[in-house]
């Protein structure tokens, strides 16, 4: 994973990055992560920050363990979260990302999941709002080794365009060599929908009010299971309360 | 308190109301009853301000304002509440908090103080027993799930939590059946009757003007108001059919 010529665009992972803002970064130090045999970790990512941001996260997730990885996405520049995870055994991994972008910014979920062994789980859910011209990717690929029968694996990817100039690109990938595997995955990209935004006018909800609930309720869905759910989703909102 | 003078309105360039004249004062009920396609629906989403209805022509004066040029909210803030046919279904957000934002919301652009967690609910709690429904499905995302009648009963709760000074209820009777039909029935009667409050009913039938008894019967047909009439008319309309009565 650690390449150290710079990516181009032909590489998959890379196909929607933002290559003016990786160059001066690039390499990427991979952040090494190796929980032990039915240890449950979790950990949370949060970029809100003003300087462009590109992490490459290498997790191995042993028989029986679970891993959690909770990323809010929304810093004000190139925001670009990779994450590999290789799953053992019964093992876990749940991702929930929220990701926002208002001005010009790139930001990006890039997931690769090996189920290796049988009967892992792994849970996605990636919900991702632009504005004006930003543009807000995901990328993800969920690979089931020869032999990992019992895997459940699940990708749910919706984002929500709040201007006709913003561009949201959802690439869920399945590859699969075994046989008895439950895969599902699930995208959508929409605009918020104006026959709710005008029944939440008629009840007396101003615009931006209106637009603020449903966007804060679709992006709580990405934090439904995490322990400080509702810290990030604070901080998720002040990051919407710009863009609105 | 309501004054549609002339209105003329259009959806997607198709010419719909045409030339519609009504008054409607502090006290009364009214009922306007039409066949389909008349243009029932359409006046109520215009007086709501719905994107995509279109004025062309005429006035409308509500509570000494220029109706049409307020936004939607403004709108509502000014005591306009629409009842909708077809309630929308909104996920993540929960009736409480959807109406106490908008009640607030209301009360800010009115220059009053906002109700604090506790007065809201105390509030809620009272109307939701008017409209016999739990509270705790108040608790539940805007409409998500509930059927065709609880959601016309959450429409009339909402309506009491909001306190209008005019009640558009567009078939609000649709869906409901006879028990549901006269818990709501009453429930408008307990919301709106009373001499600073108005009501419109929009409606098919004659059925719930058994319960929520109109002072004035109007029929519209062709985009405009072509009869008005007591509440016998709408027994009439209901023996004769449209055709024969306007």
């Amino acid at each position: 994973m650690t390449a150290l010529a710079l990516p181009t665009r032909r590489d998959e992972a890379f196909r929607y990055a933002d290559m003016t803002a990786l160059e001066p970064l690039w390499p990427v130090a991979v952040e090494t992560i190796r929980l032990g045999e039915s240890e449950e970790r979790s950990l949370t990512i949060v970029n809100t920050g003003d300087a462009p941001v590109v992490r490459e996260i290498a997790v191995t997730v042993p028989a029986g363990a679970c891993f959690r990885l909770h990323v809010l996405n929304a810093g004000h520049a190139y925001g670009r979260i990779a994450v590999r995870a290789q799953l053992g055994e019964g093992a876990e991994f749940h991702l929930g990302a929220a990701q926002l972008a208002g001005a010009g910014q790139t930001v990006e979920v890039v997931t690769e999941v090996v189920h290796t062994a049988p009967n892992a789980v792994s849970r996605q859910v990636v919900r991702s709002v632009a504005a004006n011209k930003a543009t807000a990717n995901y990328l993800g690929k969920v690979l089931v080794a020869k032999g990992a029968d019992g895997t459940d694996g699940s990708q749910s990817v919706r984002a929500m365009l709040l201007d006709r100039t913003a561009t949201a690109n959802a690439k869920p990938e399945l590859e699969i060599h075994a046989d008895d595997v439950k895969c599902a995955h699930g995208c959508a990209v929409g605009e918020l929908d104006a026959n709710a935004l005008f029944y939440m006018a008629q009840r007396g909800l101003p615009p931006e009010l209106a637009k603020r609930l449903m966007l804060q309720a679709f992006l709580a869905e990405a934090f439904v299971d995490a322990e400080d759910g509702d810290a990030l989703l604070e901080q998720a909102i002040a990051a919407l309360e710009t863009m609105l | 308190m309501l004054t549609i003078t002339d209105l003329h309105a259009t959806v997607a360039d198709k010419p719909i109301l045409k030339g519609l004249s009504l008054t409607i004062n502090a006290g009364e009920v009214h009922a306007i009853m039409g066949p389909n396609g008349a243009g029932k629906s359409t006046l109520g989403y215009v007086l709501g301000g719905r994107p995509g209805y279109e004025v062309t022509g005429g006035s409308v004066q509500f509570a000494g304002q220029d109706l049409l040029a307020l936004e939607p909210h403004e709108r509502a803030a000014a005591g306009l509440f629409l009842g909708f046919q077809y309630p929308v279904e909104i996920p993540g957000v929960s009736f409480v908090q959807f109406l106490r934002e908008s009640l607030n919301a209301q009360r800010a652009a009115r220059d009053e103080a906002p109700l604090s967690g506790g007065e809201f609910l105390k509030l809620a709690r009272e109307k939701a027993a008017l409209l016999k429904m739990d509270i705790e499905m108040l608790k539940r995302p805007v409409n998500l799930g509930f059927s065709g009648g609880e959601k016309k009963r959450a429409e009339m709760v909402q309506m009491g939590i909001l306190g209008p000074k005019l009640a558009i209820l567009d078939e609000t009777d649709s869906g409901l059946d006879i028990d549901a039909l006269r818990i709501v029935g009453d429930g408008i009667n307990a919301v709106m009757r009373a001499p600073d409050k108005a009501v419109l009913l929009i409606t098919h039938y004659q059925r719930l003007l058994d319960y929520v008894k109109p002072d004035f019967v109007h029929v519209l047909a062709g985009g405009r108001i072509v009869r008005t009439g007591g509440p016998e008319l709408a027994l009439e309309l209901e023996e004769h059919g449209y055709e024969a009565v306007a």
